[in-house]
């Protein structure tokens, strides 16, 4: 039973229904990392695919952007409680990068420059649901935000979203990535406002 | 995590905008400092806003924490406990979060702060746990603020840098500086780290709070002029100014 602070009104909107539970809109677009921003030249990045064993595919920045592309127009939810709607992206599916991989481990740990990590199920990044995005607002994307690439996964918490994202590593079963170790819930539906561990 | 129930027993204006609460928190489990508590706010109609505030207080077992709140013109909830909430009153909240960026009292290393602003706060959990625990670890803070009178917890902290085994505490301002300040309002610069906080050859761990580009601009300054990206940990804060 929730106590009722004396004279508090809250201020409600009606883009506020949109939202997940919990939620408050912003038309701004906070920065939240653990550590100092990488900044990352596009000769020395690459992004792979492994198994846990061995690299499956590797591309540098070349043959990345040969890849088919898709522009995505997408809301944001950070657990942090910020929302904001309608952002729009162009980076490659996980489908794409996925198409030629035939494999049965159903965990993926996203890995980033500066050493971030974020586990996901693998379904969860294939069927239009994951891209590794590298334009906002039909800018490059700025390395505050994640450039050159960052994971765009938006039915999740923006924290699995990982910024400066480097590599996928397929796994067996699921374990938990950076936050996920540190106290923020293993999944992270917005929905079912799952923010930390436990809930 | 559960709701707890935090009774208002205490309220101290830190600057024109900010208000330190201090709660006594029912069958609260401790925290480590650097942490942070989701605080709800309901209404009549049961229509709540929770946001996170950063625990200002040592650790200690007696259940009581204070946080320190900036008030954010078109805030939902930092008006209120900034202008409303009185002693007596009863509020929610949940806790602690975050396990990254904390100071361990068993860490002995070299600490570096560098606080922009309201960041002060959870750095000010650190510097109170330090002493609360007689820990020695050298501490040192770089403290940004706009004006002398923006500045949180000055008295205390001028006492915590007064003694033996003290903490450094170097100031720099952005718009006014105290009269006869040697150095003109300005943000910190490569001059300032070099002379404000320690040189990276100690290998000291940072802690870097404030505004987004406040921690964009210092953290590249701290890694210019020598210090580990693997040392430096950051909390930010959006232009919405609620913590991030």
């Amino acid at each position: 039973m929730a106590i009722i602070s004396r004279g508090f009104a809250g201020r409600r909107s009606a883009a506020d229904a949109k939202l997940p539970p919990g939620q408050y809109l912003t038309t701004d677009f906070p920065v939240l990392s653990a550590g100092p921003t990488p900044h990352i030249s596009l000769d020395r990045w690459e992004f792979t695919i492994d198994d846990g064993n061995n690299v499956l595919k590797r591309w540098d920045w070349k043959s990345f952007r040969e890849l088919p592309t898709e522009t995505i127009t997408v809301d944001l939810h950070c657990v942090t409680r910020w929302s904001k709607l309608d952002t729009a992206w162009e980076g490659v599916s996980l489908d794409v990068l996925l198409a030629d991989i035939k494999t049965d481990l159903p965990y993926g740990m996203f890995r980033s420059y500066g050493d971030y990590t974020t586990n996901l199920p693998l379904k969860d990044v294939m069927n239009k649901q994951a891209w590794i995005a590298f334009k906002y607002n039909g800018a490059d994307l700025e390395p505050e935000h994640g450039g050159p690439t960052r994971l765009l996964v938006p039915h999740l918490y923006l924290w699995k979203s990982a910024k400066w994202v480097k590599g996928l590593s397929l796994m067996p079963q699921d374990k938990p990535g950076f936050w996920e170790s540190l106290g923020y819930h293993i999944y992270g539906d917005p929905w079912l406002e799952q923010r930390y561990s436990g809930e | 995590m559960t709701w707890r129930s935090a009774a208002v027993i205490g309220l101290h204006d830190e600057t024109a905008t900010a208000r330190t609460i201090a709660l006594a928190v029912r069958d609260w489990p401790g925290h480590i400092a650097g942490q942070h508590v989701d605080v709800r706010l309901t209404a009549a109609d049961g229509y709540s806003a929770v946001r996170s505030y950063s625990i200002a207080s040592a650790p200690s077992s007696d259940g009581r924490i204070e946080l320190t709140v900036e008030r954010l013109p078109s805030g939902e909830v930092s008006p209120y406990l900034t202008q409303q909430v009185m002693i007596g009153d009863d509020l929610e909240l949940r806790g602690p979060i975050g396990g990254w960026f904390v100071w361990r009292r068993d860490q002995t290393e070299p600490i570096q702060l560098v606080a922009g602003g309201s960041g002060i706060v959870p750095l000010m959990a650190m510097v109170r746990s330090r002493a609360s625990a007689g820990s020695i670890a050298p501490f040192r803070l770089l403290y940004s603020v706009r004006e002398p009178e923006t500045v949180f917890y000055r008295d205390e902290l001028r006492a915590l840098s007064n003694q033996g085994d003290s903490v450094v505490i170097t100031y720099a301002y952005t718009r006014v500086t105290p009269k006869d300040w040697p150095r003109p309002a300005g943000r910190i610069d490569a001059e300032l780290i070099a002379s404000g906080t320690w040189p990276s050859n100690l290998r000291p761990s940072s802690y870097v709070c404030g505004p987004t580009s406040f921690v964009e601009h210092t953290t590249g300054l701290l890694i210019a002029a020598g210090h580990d990206r693997e040392k430096i940990r950051t909390e930010r804060f959006g232009a919405t100014g609620e913590r991030k």
